[in-house]
């Protein structure tokens, strides 16, 4: 008899499927995948270290970078640390805006992951309906911020300006298309054989698997854990928010995708509520603290003291007491979690990014063990990675 | 009457922490409430036995973060005290409940990994030990993570420079990528103040 002997196969940091640069060694018996060693740090940036010499407010770009398809809800986490930090609670309007654009990036995150991972498993069309959906929330992120991807929206103490005027109009008239919209994606895949067969029974993680390997979000949730950040610890005003979270049952890719294309259709009930108040409410959207927030233009004209805080809050930035803080969000792809130490001068000591994505790889090698190659690309598509965070 | 309630809650919070206390003994060093959660001090020969009754007993089951701390810049850090915290984050999910436990170490010094206890610490623990230099024992592939194959010194030690020691360039003689020492400078643009201290 013929000696066999392992294959291994070095898949990426160039390949398509990768979602950005991933290499991963993968040791073959045949077809099946013995083993499989991730290799990151591709797209590693120092972010860490670059922290420490810059002031909390520098800080805030760095986030719209880790995750990159998901920007403000980055955003959010880090300025909630913050904000615990200084002791201080931005006015409730803040909150709702900071609510209102986490649910629309949970839209975007999820509209990118669905057509992605759907392209990487054989179905072209998903992909080119959610762009078309991506493009209306990048309008909204640029009337908000000037940028498109890059907000820097949302800071500590509240959020960068007030929403421009005809803004929730546009926002109510996209949730009120967005619902069917999703029934579309629906059509495309839910009931579609070859997607069944690509995904149900692939990557199963049981309760007690997710649990050990630090899954969270989506991830734990197809697990059939009920975990959801926004309900069991919420944050700003989540909890006046009317919502369902959707659990799995099996823990299998197919599970993870119902979930996640449940999240839109939430996620869009939350935006929905969100606009209604924000239509009614009128008020401050950052905090009363000519120290930790810059500002308005207008008084900056015709009096000297708001010329000095402005001046001292964009170069000096602002002292955050000395402490430690651990502050999480829940992102559209797990807990996304900033801990914060602070020495009590104007930057920070150390700050270290939680990022779900980094968890969720790291058990590539438990989920992909025994299956087919052509899975490791279905079970990567799955766990929603992005090199922005995982390599931070 | 809230008052009472919210001490009575602290209480709460930190007697829980009191069987542990009485199965290890010193090896608790520290039970405090932080900002956010309970922080504990462990000393770092039990750090394993104290993690899988936290995990057990306590119901702590997810390992949500761990990272490395260098605190020899820290103005609250003494020469007596290590170098380096490494913190554990740690959630329950029935309890819903966070707790956040220190270990200190020194360089040289040999701190015992948990992935026996959660897998999830296996790569957190290799990007601490590439980021700062602390050798995790009993860990099963402690390898660099996140830097270059071959990468020099621990960069997120407070005396590695910003900069870094090497700059890449692509040498077309050799066709390849090479590392050469770096001529960038250290500029700072925002100096970094307390409050209250005049500057000029």
């Amino acid at each position: 008899m013929a000696e066999i002997k392992n294959y291994t196969l070095n898949f990426g940091p160039q390949h398509p499927s990768a979602h950005g640069v991933l290499r991963l060694v993968l040791e073959l018996d045949g077809e099946v995948v013995e083993r499989a060693d991730p290799h990151i740090g591709l797209l590693h940036r120092g972010t860490e270290k670059l922290f420490e010499y810059k002031t909390y407010n520098q800080n805030i770009p760095y986030f719209d970078r880790f995750d990159y398809v998901s920007m403000m809800a980055n955003e959010h986490a880090y300025a909630l640390g913050v904000e615990k930090l200084l002791g201080i609670t931005p006015p409730e309007r803040a909150q709702y805006i900071r609510v209102m654009y986490a649910e629309l990036t949970r839209i975007l995150n999820h509209t990118l992951w669905l057509g992605a991972a759907a392209l990487d498993i054989g179905a072209m069309t998903v992909f080119l309906y959610c762009f078309r959906e991506r493009e209306d929330i990048f309008d909204y992120y640029e009337e908000v911020s000037g940028a498109r991807m890059h907000a820097a929206y949302i800071r500590p103490g509240g959020v960068a300006r007030d929403l421009p005027e005809g803004l929730l109009e546009k926002i109510q008239g996209f949730t009120e298309r967005f619902i069917g919209y999703v029934d579309e994606y629906e059509t495309l895949l839910t009931e579609n054989r070859i997607w069944k067969q690509r995904t149900v029974d692939i990557g199963v993680v049981d309760k007690e698997a997710a649990l050990d390997w630090g899954f969270t979000g989506p991830m734990i949730r197809g697990s059939g854990v009920a975990w959801d950040l926004r309900k069991t610890q919420p944050y700003d005003v989540y909890d006046k928010m009317d919502f369902d979270i959707p659990v799995g049952a099996t823990g299998d890719s197919y599970d993870r995708y119902l979930i996640r294309v449940e999240e839109m259709r939430q996620a869009n009930r939350i935006i929905q509520q969100c606009v209604a108040w924000l239509k009614e409410n009128e008020g401050p959207v950052k905090v009363d603290d000519y120290k930790l927030t810059n500002p308005p233009r207008a008084t900056i004209k015709d009096d000297m003291e708001s010329l000095i805080h402005h001046f001292k809050f964009f170069s000096e930035g602002y002292h955050v007491p000395e402490g430690e803080v651990y502050a999480a969000v829940e992102h559209p792809k797990g807990e996304f979690g900033v801990y914060i130490v602070s020495d009590g001068s104007n930057k920070p000591y150390r700050m270290k990014v939680r990022a779900p994505g980094f968890a969720h790889l790291q058990a590539m090698d438990y989920m992909a063990r025994g299956h087919m190659l052509a899975d490791v690309v279905t079970i990567l598509g799955t766990q929603d990675i992005v090199f922005g965070e995982v390599d931070r | 009457m809230v008052m009472n309630e919210e001490v009575m809650q602290k209480e709460n919070v930190l007697s829980e922490f009191v069987s542990l206390q009485e199965k290890f003994g010193d090896a608790v060093a520290q039970v405090k409430e932080g900002i956010d959660c309970p922080l504990l001090v462990i000393d770092k020969a039990s750090i394993v036995e104290v993690c899988h009754v936290l995990k057990s007993e306590l119901g702590y089951e997810q390992m949500i973060d761990l990272c490395g701390v260098d605190m020899s810049e820290h103005p609250s850090h003494d020469e007596k005290t290590p170098r380096f915290e490494i913190v554990y984050h740690l959630l329950s999910v029935t309890h819903n409940k966070r707790l956040r436990v220190k270990v200190l170490v020194n360089e040289r010094e040999m701190l015992d990994s948990v992935t026996e206890v959660w897998p999830t610490a296996n790569w957190f623990e290799r990007e601490a030990f590439d980021m700062y230099g602390v050798i995790f024992n009993h860990h099963p592939d402690l390898r660099r993570l996140l830097t270059d194959y071959g990468f020099e010194g621990h960069p997120l030690r407070k005396d590695f420079p910003l900069v870094g020691h090497a700059e890449i360039f692509f040498d077309e003689s050799q066709w390849r990528c090479v590392y050469k020492p770096n001529k960038l400078e250290n500029r700072v643009l925002i100096p970094k103040t307390w409050p209250g201290v005049d500057r000029g």
